[in-house]
Protein backbone atom coordinates (compact mmCIF):
# COMPACT_ATOMS: atom_id res chain seq x y z
CA UNK A 1 0.00 0.00 0.00
CA UNK A 2 1.74 3.32 -1.25
CA UNK A 3 -0.06 5.52 1.64
CA UNK A 4 2.29 8.08 1.18
CA UNK A 5 2.81 8.84 -2.48
CA UNK A 6 -0.28 11.05 -3.32
CA UNK A 7 -2.00 12.05 -6.80
CA UNK A 8 -0.71 15.65 -8.05
CA UNK A 9 -3.32 17.35 -7.85
CA UNK A 10 -1.95 20.75 -8.12
CA UNK A 11 -1.83 20.92 -11.37
CA UNK A 12 -5.89 19.73 -11.74
CA UNK A 13 -6.62 22.80 -9.23
CA UNK A 14 -4.65 25.22 -11.47
CA UNK A 15 -6.11 24.38 -14.38
CA UNK A 16 -10.23 23.72 -13.15
CA UNK A 17 -10.30 27.13 -11.36
CA UNK A 18 -8.83 28.40 -14.51
CA UNK A 19 -11.58 26.75 -16.78
CA UNK A 20 -14.19 28.94 -14.82
CA UNK A 21 -12.35 32.35 -14.83
CA UNK A 22 -11.75 31.70 -18.59
CA UNK A 23 -15.27 30.64 -19.36
CA UNK A 24 -16.49 34.34 -17.68
CA UNK A 25 -13.30 36.05 -19.64
CA UNK A 26 -14.27 34.09 -23.12
CA UNK A 27 -18.05 33.94 -22.82
CA UNK A 28 -17.97 37.82 -21.82
CA UNK A 29 -15.96 38.41 -25.30
CA UNK A 30 -18.75 36.62 -26.69
CA UNK A 31 -22.05 38.84 -25.40
CA UNK A 32 -19.62 41.61 -26.31
CA UNK A 33 -19.47 40.73 -29.87
CA UNK A 34 -23.05 39.94 -29.85
CA UNK A 35 -24.16 43.56 -28.27
CA UNK A 36 -22.23 44.98 -31.37
CA UNK A 37 -24.48 43.28 -33.78
CA UNK A 38 -27.17 44.79 -32.21
CA UNK A 39 -25.85 48.35 -31.63
CA UNK A 40 -22.69 48.68 -34.08
CA UNK A 41 -21.99 52.19 -32.55
CA UNK A 42 -20.38 49.60 -29.42
CA UNK A 43 -17.11 49.43 -31.38
CA UNK A 44 -15.71 52.39 -29.75
CA UNK A 45 -12.13 51.25 -31.03
CA UNK A 46 -10.45 49.83 -33.13
CA UNK A 47 -8.86 47.47 -30.69
CA UNK A 48 -12.38 46.62 -29.57
CA UNK A 49 -13.79 46.19 -32.93
CA UNK A 50 -15.90 43.49 -34.30
CA UNK A 51 -13.21 41.67 -36.43
CA UNK A 52 -11.00 41.65 -34.02
CA UNK A 53 -12.98 40.53 -30.75
CA UNK A 54 -14.42 38.00 -32.59
CA UNK A 55 -11.07 35.98 -33.03
CA UNK A 56 -10.36 36.86 -29.23
CA UNK A 57 -13.91 35.11 -28.39
CA UNK A 58 -13.40 31.96 -30.17
CA UNK A 59 -9.71 31.52 -29.04
CA UNK A 60 -11.07 32.19 -25.17
CA UNK A 61 -13.57 29.96 -25.38
CA UNK A 62 -12.05 26.94 -27.33
CA UNK A 63 -8.74 27.02 -26.11
CA UNK A 64 -8.91 29.14 -23.05
CA UNK A 65 -11.92 27.62 -21.22
CA UNK A 66 -12.12 24.06 -23.36
CA UNK A 67 -8.36 23.94 -23.21
CA UNK A 68 -7.87 24.16 -19.45
CA UNK A 69 -10.57 21.99 -18.58
CA UNK A 70 -8.92 19.10 -20.69
CA UNK A 71 -6.21 19.78 -19.21
CA UNK A 72 -7.42 19.69 -15.88
CA UNK A 73 -9.72 16.55 -16.33
CA UNK A 74 -7.30 14.41 -18.50
CA UNK A 75 -4.77 15.23 -15.79
CA UNK A 76 -7.19 13.64 -12.92
CA UNK A 77 -8.75 11.01 -14.98
CA UNK A 78 -5.32 9.46 -16.03
CA UNK A 79 -4.01 9.80 -12.47
CA UNK A 80 -6.83 7.79 -11.47
CA UNK A 81 -7.29 5.45 -13.60
CA UNK A 82 -4.00 4.18 -14.22
CA UNK A 83 -3.50 4.13 -10.01
CA UNK A 84 -0.23 6.32 -10.50
CA UNK A 85 0.89 10.38 -9.52
CA UNK A 86 1.34 12.43 -12.91
CA UNK A 87 4.71 11.39 -14.62
CA UNK A 88 7.01 14.48 -15.03
CA UNK A 89 5.45 16.90 -12.27
CA UNK A 90 7.64 19.55 -13.57
CA UNK A 91 6.77 19.20 -17.13
CA UNK A 92 3.09 19.36 -15.52
CA UNK A 93 3.70 22.78 -14.15
CA UNK A 94 5.66 24.05 -16.92
CA UNK A 95 2.35 23.12 -18.99
CA UNK A 96 0.32 25.35 -16.98
CA UNK A 97 2.15 28.16 -16.78
CA UNK A 98 2.78 28.20 -20.88
CA UNK A 99 -1.09 27.52 -21.22
CA UNK A 100 -1.69 30.45 -19.33
CA UNK A 101 1.24 32.48 -21.18
CA UNK A 102 -0.22 31.45 -24.78
CA UNK A 103 -4.07 32.32 -23.53
CA UNK A 104 -2.65 36.04 -22.42
CA UNK A 105 -0.26 36.46 -25.80
CA UNK A 106 -3.86 35.74 -27.58
CA UNK A 107 -5.67 38.38 -25.33
CA UNK A 108 -2.87 41.17 -26.14
CA UNK A 109 -2.09 40.38 -29.59
CA UNK A 110 -5.69 39.35 -31.38
CA UNK A 111 -7.46 42.85 -30.51
CA UNK A 112 -3.63 44.75 -31.72
CA UNK A 113 -4.64 43.27 -34.94
CA UNK A 114 -1.61 40.88 -35.03
CA UNK A 115 -3.17 37.29 -36.88
CA UNK A 116 -2.76 34.80 -39.55
CA UNK A 117 -5.65 34.97 -40.90
CA UNK A 118 -6.94 31.15 -40.73
CA UNK A 119 -9.82 30.65 -38.49
CA UNK A 120 -9.33 28.68 -34.96
CA UNK A 121 -5.66 29.32 -35.64
CA UNK A 122 -5.07 33.25 -35.72
CA UNK A 123 -2.15 33.57 -33.35
CA UNK A 124 1.10 34.57 -35.35
CA UNK A 125 4.16 32.27 -35.58
CA UNK A 126 6.06 32.87 -32.25
CA UNK A 127 3.23 31.91 -30.12
CA UNK A 128 2.70 28.94 -32.29
CA UNK A 129 6.36 27.80 -31.47
CA UNK A 130 4.97 28.33 -27.92
CA UNK A 131 1.65 26.36 -28.41
CA UNK A 132 3.66 23.48 -30.08
CA UNK A 133 6.26 22.90 -27.34
CA UNK A 134 3.42 23.54 -24.69
CA UNK A 135 1.66 20.52 -26.40
CA UNK A 136 4.55 18.22 -26.74
CA UNK A 137 5.41 18.40 -22.87
CA UNK A 138 1.36 17.64 -22.57
CA UNK A 139 1.98 14.52 -24.90
CA UNK A 140 5.12 13.76 -22.22
CA UNK A 141 3.15 14.18 -19.08
CA UNK A 142 0.21 11.92 -20.40
CA UNK A 143 1.56 9.47 -22.13
CA UNK A 144 4.31 8.55 -19.30
CA UNK A 145 1.59 8.51 -17.04
CA UNK A 146 -0.31 5.71 -18.80
CA UNK A 147 3.34 4.14 -19.45
CA UNK A 148 4.01 3.93 -15.92
CA UNK A 149 0.30 2.62 -14.75
CA UNK A 150 -0.11 0.17 -12.27
CA UNK A 151 -3.22 -1.46 -14.33
CA UNK A 152 -2.95 -3.85 -17.41
CA UNK A 153 -6.03 -1.92 -19.11
CA UNK A 154 -6.06 1.32 -20.38
CA UNK A 155 -9.51 2.92 -19.57
CA UNK A 156 -11.77 4.11 -22.87
CA UNK A 157 -11.91 7.83 -21.74
CA UNK A 158 -7.41 7.47 -21.56
CA UNK A 159 -7.70 6.13 -25.75
CA UNK A 160 -9.72 9.03 -26.20
CA UNK A 161 -7.95 11.97 -24.32
CA UNK A 162 -4.19 10.32 -26.62
CA UNK A 163 -6.30 10.74 -29.35
CA UNK A 164 -6.92 14.50 -28.56
CA UNK A 165 -4.06 15.29 -27.41
CA UNK A 166 -2.16 13.06 -30.73
CA UNK A 167 -4.30 14.26 -33.05
CA UNK A 168 -3.80 18.05 -32.33
CA UNK A 169 -0.38 18.12 -32.42
CA UNK A 170 -0.52 17.09 -35.63
CA UNK A 171 -2.89 19.71 -36.94
CA UNK A 172 -1.19 22.41 -35.38
CA UNK A 173 2.04 21.46 -35.95
CA UNK A 174 0.86 20.86 -40.04
CA UNK A 175 -1.95 23.61 -40.23
CA UNK A 176 0.59 26.39 -38.70
CA UNK A 177 3.21 26.21 -40.88
CA UNK A 178 4.34 29.40 -42.46
CA UNK A 179 7.14 31.64 -43.43
CA UNK A 180 7.74 34.69 -41.02
CA UNK A 181 8.60 37.99 -42.67
CA UNK A 182 8.91 39.56 -39.25
CA UNK A 183 8.14 38.73 -35.49
CA UNK A 184 4.37 39.27 -36.40
CA UNK A 185 3.45 38.52 -39.76
CA UNK A 186 3.85 35.26 -41.43
CA UNK A 187 2.12 34.19 -44.55
CA UNK A 188 1.08 30.38 -44.61
CA UNK A 189 3.24 27.98 -46.23
CA UNK A 190 0.58 26.71 -48.69
CA UNK A 191 -1.31 28.45 -51.29
CA UNK A 192 -4.73 29.03 -53.00
CA UNK A 193 -7.24 25.91 -52.44
CA UNK A 194 -4.66 23.93 -50.86
CA UNK A 195 -4.18 26.22 -48.54
CA UNK A 196 -8.42 26.53 -47.82
CA UNK A 197 -8.12 22.34 -47.59
CA UNK A 198 -5.21 22.14 -45.19
CA UNK A 199 -7.24 24.89 -42.87
CA UNK A 200 -10.10 23.22 -43.14
CA UNK A 201 -8.84 19.59 -42.77
CA UNK A 202 -7.19 21.36 -39.40
CA UNK A 203 -10.68 23.30 -39.20
CA UNK A 204 -12.92 20.39 -38.96
CA UNK A 205 -10.69 17.84 -36.92
CA UNK A 206 -10.60 20.85 -33.95
CA UNK A 207 -13.70 20.50 -33.74
CA UNK A 208 -13.19 16.47 -33.95
CA UNK A 209 -10.39 15.75 -31.79
CA UNK A 210 -10.11 19.09 -29.59
CA UNK A 211 -14.17 19.54 -28.98
CA UNK A 212 -15.09 16.16 -29.55
CA UNK A 213 -12.69 13.39 -28.24
CA UNK A 214 -11.13 15.27 -25.62
CA UNK A 215 -14.79 15.78 -24.16
CA UNK A 216 -15.39 12.38 -25.13
CA UNK A 217 -12.96 11.52 -22.75
CA UNK A 218 -14.57 13.48 -19.68
CA UNK A 219 -17.86 11.68 -20.76
CA UNK A 220 -16.63 8.38 -20.78
CA UNK A 221 -14.92 8.75 -16.63
CA UNK A 222 -17.54 11.38 -15.47
CA UNK A 223 -20.71 10.20 -16.43
CA UNK A 224 -19.94 6.89 -14.58
CA UNK A 225 -18.30 7.92 -12.13
CA UNK A 226 -20.94 10.51 -11.48
CA UNK A 227 -24.65 7.79 -11.54
CA UNK A 228 -22.03 5.42 -10.08
CA UNK A 229 -22.51 2.49 -13.12
CA UNK A 230 -19.96 0.89 -15.31
CA UNK A 231 -20.60 2.63 -18.95
CA UNK A 232 -23.21 1.05 -20.26
CA UNK A 233 -21.14 -0.55 -23.45
CA UNK A 234 -17.38 -1.18 -23.32
CA UNK A 235 -17.05 -3.12 -26.26
CA UNK A 236 -19.49 -0.06 -28.12
CA UNK A 237 -16.88 2.63 -26.41
CA UNK A 238 -13.92 0.55 -28.54
CA UNK A 239 -16.18 0.87 -31.22
CA UNK A 240 -17.08 3.95 -30.92
CA UNK A 241 -13.43 5.20 -30.44
CA UNK A 242 -12.48 3.45 -33.30
CA UNK A 243 -15.01 4.39 -35.64
CA UNK A 244 -14.51 8.14 -35.19
CA UNK A 245 -10.48 7.95 -35.70
CA UNK A 246 -10.96 6.31 -39.48
CA UNK A 247 -13.64 8.75 -40.38
CA UNK A 248 -13.40 12.12 -38.62
CA UNK A 249 -10.21 13.05 -40.62
CA UNK A 250 -11.84 13.36 -43.82
CA UNK A 251 -14.88 15.63 -42.82
CA UNK A 252 -13.32 18.61 -43.50
CA UNK A 253 -14.64 19.32 -46.90
CA UNK A 254 -17.54 20.25 -45.85
CA UNK A 255 -16.61 23.04 -45.38
CA UNK A 256 -15.71 24.32 -48.45
CA UNK A 257 -18.97 23.17 -50.57
CA UNK A 258 -18.84 25.01 -53.75
CA UNK A 259 -15.59 26.58 -54.11
CA UNK A 260 -12.84 26.12 -55.74
CA UNK A 261 -12.30 23.26 -54.26
CA UNK A 262 -12.76 19.92 -56.75
CA UNK A 263 -16.08 18.55 -56.51
CA UNK A 264 -15.15 14.81 -55.77
CA UNK A 265 -13.41 16.16 -52.54
CA UNK A 266 -16.67 17.92 -51.57
CA UNK A 267 -18.92 15.16 -52.06
CA UNK A 268 -16.18 12.84 -50.16
CA UNK A 269 -16.69 15.66 -46.74
CA UNK A 270 -19.99 15.32 -46.88
CA UNK A 271 -19.99 11.54 -47.52
CA UNK A 272 -17.78 10.93 -44.51
CA UNK A 273 -19.74 13.62 -42.51
CA UNK A 274 -22.90 11.39 -42.70
CA UNK A 275 -21.11 8.42 -42.56
CA UNK A 276 -19.91 10.54 -38.80
CA UNK A 277 -23.34 10.15 -37.42
CA UNK A 278 -23.03 6.53 -36.61
CA UNK A 279 -20.14 6.94 -34.29
CA UNK A 280 -21.56 9.90 -33.18
CA UNK A 281 -24.85 8.49 -32.09
CA UNK A 282 -23.20 5.40 -30.71
CA UNK A 283 -21.20 7.13 -28.60
CA UNK A 284 -23.90 9.46 -27.09
CA UNK A 285 -26.41 6.30 -26.68
CA UNK A 286 -23.60 4.93 -25.06
CA UNK A 287 -23.25 7.66 -22.88
CA UNK A 288 -27.07 8.14 -21.91
CA UNK A 289 -28.01 4.49 -21.49
CA UNK A 290 -25.16 4.14 -19.05
CA UNK A 291 -27.73 5.60 -16.32
CA UNK A 292 -30.40 2.99 -17.33
CA UNK A 293 -31.77 2.17 -13.84
CA UNK A 294 -30.88 4.97 -12.18
CA UNK A 295 -32.62 7.69 -14.32
CA UNK A 296 -34.21 8.79 -10.75
CA UNK A 297 -31.03 10.30 -10.39
CA UNK A 298 -31.29 12.75 -12.82
CA UNK A 299 -34.31 14.80 -10.20
CA UNK A 300 -31.98 15.56 -7.26
CA UNK A 301 -28.54 16.08 -9.31
CA UNK A 302 -27.68 18.56 -10.45
CA UNK A 303 -24.32 17.44 -11.73
CA UNK A 304 -25.70 14.59 -13.78
CA UNK A 305 -27.95 17.29 -15.18
CA UNK A 306 -25.37 18.93 -16.72
CA UNK A 307 -23.69 15.76 -18.28
CA UNK A 308 -26.56 14.01 -19.48
CA UNK A 309 -27.90 17.48 -21.26
CA UNK A 310 -24.42 17.97 -22.73
CA UNK A 311 -25.21 14.51 -24.06
CA UNK A 312 -28.37 15.30 -25.62
CA UNK A 313 -27.10 17.89 -26.74
CA UNK A 314 -23.97 16.10 -28.65
CA UNK A 315 -26.47 14.15 -30.07
CA UNK A 316 -28.31 17.23 -31.42
CA UNK A 317 -25.53 18.98 -33.32
CA UNK A 318 -24.36 15.67 -34.32
CA UNK A 319 -27.29 15.28 -36.26
CA UNK A 320 -27.27 18.58 -37.46
CA UNK A 321 -23.85 19.28 -38.92
CA UNK A 322 -23.96 15.74 -40.73
CA UNK A 323 -27.35 17.23 -42.31
CA UNK A 324 -25.89 20.24 -43.17
CA UNK A 325 -22.37 18.85 -44.59
CA UNK A 326 -25.56 17.55 -47.71
CA UNK A 327 -24.55 19.83 -50.40
CA UNK A 328 -28.40 21.17 -51.44
CA UNK A 329 -28.83 22.00 -47.30
CA UNK A 330 -25.40 23.54 -47.23
CA UNK A 331 -26.79 25.64 -50.57
CA UNK A 332 -28.96 26.86 -47.82
CA UNK A 333 -27.42 27.07 -44.85
CA UNK A 334 -23.90 28.17 -45.60
CA UNK A 335 -22.63 31.92 -44.74
CA UNK A 336 -25.47 32.11 -42.48
CA UNK A 337 -26.42 32.30 -38.82
CA UNK A 338 -27.94 28.35 -39.07
CA UNK A 339 -23.86 27.67 -38.70
CA UNK A 340 -23.42 29.99 -35.92
CA UNK A 341 -26.32 28.17 -34.26
CA UNK A 342 -25.23 24.73 -34.93
CA UNK A 343 -21.38 25.62 -33.99
CA UNK A 344 -23.13 26.75 -30.42
CA UNK A 345 -25.52 23.86 -30.09
CA UNK A 346 -22.19 22.04 -30.19
CA UNK A 347 -20.31 24.72 -28.10
CA UNK A 348 -22.27 25.45 -25.44
CA UNK A 349 -24.85 22.46 -25.35
CA UNK A 350 -22.57 20.24 -25.63
CA UNK A 351 -18.33 21.16 -24.63
CA UNK A 352 -19.68 24.14 -22.11
CA UNK A 353 -22.28 21.56 -19.88
CA UNK A 354 -20.10 18.49 -19.73
CA UNK A 355 -17.05 20.94 -18.83
CA UNK A 356 -19.14 22.27 -16.19
CA UNK A 357 -20.88 19.39 -14.88
CA UNK A 358 -17.14 17.86 -14.65
CA UNK A 359 -15.53 20.52 -13.24
CA UNK A 360 -18.59 20.56 -10.72
CA UNK A 361 -17.30 17.07 -10.09
CA UNK A 362 -13.78 17.72 -9.55
CA UNK A 363 -13.46 20.98 -7.60
CA UNK A 364 -14.58 20.22 -3.97
CA UNK A 365 -12.36 16.56 -4.20
CA UNK A 366 -9.81 18.93 -4.86
CA UNK A 367 -10.07 20.49 -1.76
CA UNK A 368 -10.98 17.11 0.54
CA UNK A 369 -14.99 18.51 0.21
CA UNK A 370 -17.81 15.95 -0.40
CA UNK A 371 -19.23 18.88 -2.31
CA UNK A 372 -19.84 21.81 -3.85
CA UNK A 373 -20.71 24.93 -1.19
CA UNK A 374 -24.33 25.09 -2.77
CA UNK A 375 -25.45 22.25 -4.84
CA UNK A 376 -28.83 24.05 -5.06
CA UNK A 377 -26.85 26.91 -6.95
CA UNK A 378 -25.38 23.86 -9.07
CA UNK A 379 -28.99 23.50 -10.40
CA UNK A 380 -30.09 27.19 -10.82
CA UNK A 381 -26.95 27.66 -13.24
CA UNK A 382 -28.58 24.66 -14.95
CA UNK A 383 -31.42 25.95 -15.64
CA UNK A 384 -29.89 29.48 -16.43
CA UNK A 385 -27.45 27.85 -18.36
CA UNK A 386 -30.07 25.67 -20.37
CA UNK A 387 -32.24 28.14 -21.16
CA UNK A 388 -29.61 30.69 -22.41
CA UNK A 389 -28.04 27.92 -24.93
CA UNK A 390 -31.95 27.37 -26.30
CA UNK A 391 -32.80 30.64 -27.03
CA UNK A 392 -29.28 31.24 -28.47
CA UNK A 393 -29.41 28.32 -30.69
CA UNK A 394 -33.58 28.94 -31.91
CA UNK A 395 -33.19 32.61 -32.44
CA UNK A 396 -30.01 31.56 -34.63
CA UNK A 397 -32.15 28.73 -36.25
CA UNK A 398 -34.93 31.17 -37.32
CA UNK A 399 -32.51 33.78 -38.85
CA UNK A 400 -30.24 31.51 -40.40
CA UNK A 401 -33.08 30.21 -42.55
CA UNK A 402 -34.32 32.91 -43.15
CA UNK A 403 -30.93 34.74 -44.39
CA UNK A 404 -30.63 31.74 -46.33
CA UNK A 405 -34.21 32.20 -48.08
CA UNK A 406 -33.98 36.27 -48.67
CA UNK A 407 -30.76 35.81 -50.42
CA UNK A 408 -31.58 33.23 -52.63
CA UNK A 409 -34.99 34.52 -53.40
CA UNK A 410 -35.21 36.19 -57.14
CA UNK A 411 -37.95 37.72 -58.80
CA UNK A 412 -39.76 36.31 -62.06
CA UNK A 413 -37.40 38.68 -64.32
CA UNK A 414 -34.25 36.99 -62.70
CA UNK A 415 -33.52 39.59 -60.43
CA UNK A 416 -32.76 39.14 -56.56
CA UNK A 417 -35.94 39.81 -54.27
CA UNK A 418 -33.66 41.39 -51.16
CA UNK A 419 -30.60 43.36 -51.11
CA UNK A 420 -28.58 42.09 -48.49
CA UNK A 421 -29.38 44.78 -46.01
CA UNK A 422 -32.87 43.73 -45.60
CA UNK A 423 -31.71 40.23 -44.75
CA UNK A 424 -29.76 42.39 -42.07
CA UNK A 425 -32.40 44.60 -40.85
CA UNK A 426 -34.48 41.55 -40.59
CA UNK A 427 -32.30 39.72 -38.15
CA UNK A 428 -32.27 42.00 -35.67
CA UNK A 429 -35.09 40.52 -33.44
CA UNK A 430 -33.33 37.53 -33.52
CA UNK A 431 -29.59 38.81 -32.94
CA UNK A 432 -31.47 40.49 -29.80
CA UNK A 433 -32.66 37.26 -28.82
CA UNK A 434 -29.12 35.57 -29.15
CA UNK A 435 -27.85 38.01 -27.22
CA UNK A 436 -29.92 37.46 -24.26
CA UNK A 437 -29.13 33.91 -24.33
CA UNK A 438 -25.83 34.27 -24.80
CA UNK A 439 -25.99 36.32 -21.64
CA UNK A 440 -27.67 33.95 -19.57
CA UNK A 441 -25.36 31.54 -20.19
CA UNK A 442 -22.81 34.03 -18.97
CA UNK A 443 -25.00 34.68 -15.95
CA UNK A 444 -24.23 30.45 -15.59
CA UNK A 445 -20.62 30.87 -15.43
CA UNK A 446 -20.63 34.07 -12.98
CA UNK A 447 -22.83 31.58 -10.13
CA UNK A 448 -20.46 28.63 -10.71
CA UNK A 449 -17.58 31.30 -10.18
CA UNK A 450 -19.56 32.63 -7.11
CA UNK A 451 -19.71 28.76 -6.22
CA UNK A 452 -16.45 27.71 -6.62
CA UNK A 453 -15.09 30.68 -4.19
CA UNK A 454 -17.12 29.82 -1.59
CA UNK A 455 -16.49 26.18 -1.70
CA UNK A 456 -12.64 26.99 -2.40
CA UNK A 457 -12.89 29.90 0.78
CA UNK A 458 -10.91 28.74 3.80
CA UNK A 459 -10.41 24.84 2.75
CA UNK A 460 -6.65 23.83 2.48
CA UNK A 461 -5.77 21.74 -0.93
CA UNK A 462 -6.01 18.07 -0.72
CA UNK A 463 -4.00 15.59 -2.67
CA UNK A 464 -5.72 12.32 -2.68
CA UNK A 465 -3.61 9.33 -1.50
CA UNK A 466 -2.96 6.82 -4.84
CA UNK A 467 -4.63 4.26 -4.43
CA UNK A 468 -3.64 0.55 -4.84
CA UNK A 469 -5.63 -0.93 -7.62
CA UNK A 470 -7.67 -3.65 -7.40
CA UNK A 471 -6.88 -7.14 -7.19
CA UNK A 472 -8.46 -8.09 -10.46
CA UNK A 473 -6.83 -5.18 -12.30
CA UNK A 474 -3.14 -5.56 -11.24
CA UNK B 1 3.34 0.77 -57.35
CA UNK B 2 1.39 3.83 -58.63
CA UNK B 3 0.25 6.77 -56.05
CA UNK B 4 -3.08 6.13 -56.69
CA UNK B 5 -2.94 1.93 -56.14
CA UNK B 6 -1.01 2.73 -52.57
CA UNK B 7 -3.67 5.33 -51.99
CA UNK B 8 -6.47 2.42 -52.83
CA UNK B 9 -4.60 -0.02 -50.21
CA UNK B 10 -4.35 2.42 -47.25
CA UNK B 11 -7.91 2.60 -47.47
CA UNK B 12 -8.61 -0.27 -48.15
CA UNK B 13 -6.29 -1.82 -45.36
CA UNK B 14 -8.27 0.66 -43.02
CA UNK B 15 -11.22 -0.45 -43.59
CA UNK B 16 -9.98 -4.06 -42.90
CA UNK B 17 -9.37 -2.65 -39.89
CA UNK B 18 -12.07 -1.34 -38.84
CA UNK B 19 -14.28 -4.54 -39.72
CA UNK B 20 -11.48 -6.55 -37.70
CA UNK B 21 -12.20 -4.20 -34.39
CA UNK B 22 -15.89 -4.36 -34.95
CA UNK B 23 -15.31 -8.85 -34.52
CA UNK B 24 -12.46 -8.71 -32.11
CA UNK B 25 -14.62 -6.33 -29.55
CA UNK B 26 -17.81 -8.55 -30.14
CA UNK B 27 -16.04 -11.65 -29.61
CA UNK B 28 -16.34 -13.83 -26.71
CA UNK B 29 -12.68 -13.69 -26.15
CA UNK B 30 -12.59 -9.50 -25.17
CA UNK B 31 -15.60 -9.89 -22.76
CA UNK B 32 -13.63 -10.78 -19.49
CA UNK B 33 -11.11 -7.90 -20.11
CA UNK B 34 -14.09 -4.95 -21.24
CA UNK B 35 -16.10 -6.52 -17.78
CA UNK B 36 -12.88 -5.22 -16.11
CA UNK B 37 -11.92 -2.24 -17.46
CA UNK B 38 -15.27 -0.92 -17.72
CA UNK B 39 -15.44 -1.18 -13.69
CA UNK B 40 -11.72 1.09 -13.66
CA UNK B 41 -13.76 3.94 -12.62
CA UNK B 42 -15.68 2.50 -10.25
CA UNK B 43 -12.79 1.03 -8.43
CA UNK B 44 -10.69 3.47 -8.03
CA UNK B 45 -12.01 4.08 -4.46
CA UNK B 46 -12.70 7.71 -4.25
CA UNK B 47 -15.28 8.04 -1.60
CA UNK B 48 -16.72 11.20 -0.15
CA UNK B 49 -14.12 12.75 1.43
CA UNK B 50 -15.33 14.10 4.95
CA UNK B 51 -14.80 17.55 5.99
CA UNK B 52 -12.65 17.10 8.87
CA UNK B 53 -10.80 14.29 7.13
CA UNK B 54 -8.31 16.92 5.40
CA UNK B 55 -5.47 16.95 6.58
CA UNK B 56 -5.04 13.49 8.27
CA UNK B 57 -4.99 11.97 4.83
CA UNK B 58 -2.73 13.02 1.57
CA UNK B 59 -0.93 16.20 2.32
CA UNK B 60 -2.42 19.68 1.60
CA UNK B 61 0.44 22.01 0.93
CA UNK B 62 -0.71 21.21 -2.83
Amino acid sequence: MQSQATYNYKVVRQFAIMTVVWGIVGMLVGVIVAAQLVWPELSVHEWLSYGRLRPLHTNAVIFAFGGCALFATSYYIVQRTCHTPLFAPGLAAFTFWGWQLIIVLAAVTLPLGFTSGKEYAELEWPIDLLIAVVWVSYAIVFFGTIVKRKVSHIYVANWFLGAFILTVALLHIVNSAAIPVSLTKSYSAYAGVQDAMVQWWYGHNAVGFFLTAGFLGMMYYFVPKQADRPVYSYRLSVVHFWALIFTYMWAGPHHLHYTALPDWTQSLGMLFSLILLAPSWGGMINGIMTLSGAWHKLRTDPILKFLITSLSFYGMSTFEGPMMSVKTVNALSHYTDWTVGHVHSGALGWVAMISIGSIYFLLPRLYGKAEMYSVKLINTHFWVATIGVVLYIASMWIAGVMQGLMWRATNADGTLTYSFVESVKASYPFWTIRLVGGALFLVGMLIMFYNMVKTIAGQKAYNAPVVAPAAAHA
Amino acid sequence: MELNDFRILVTVVGFVCFVGICIWAWSKHAKAGFDEAARLPLTDDDPPVQEDRQGKEGNTNG
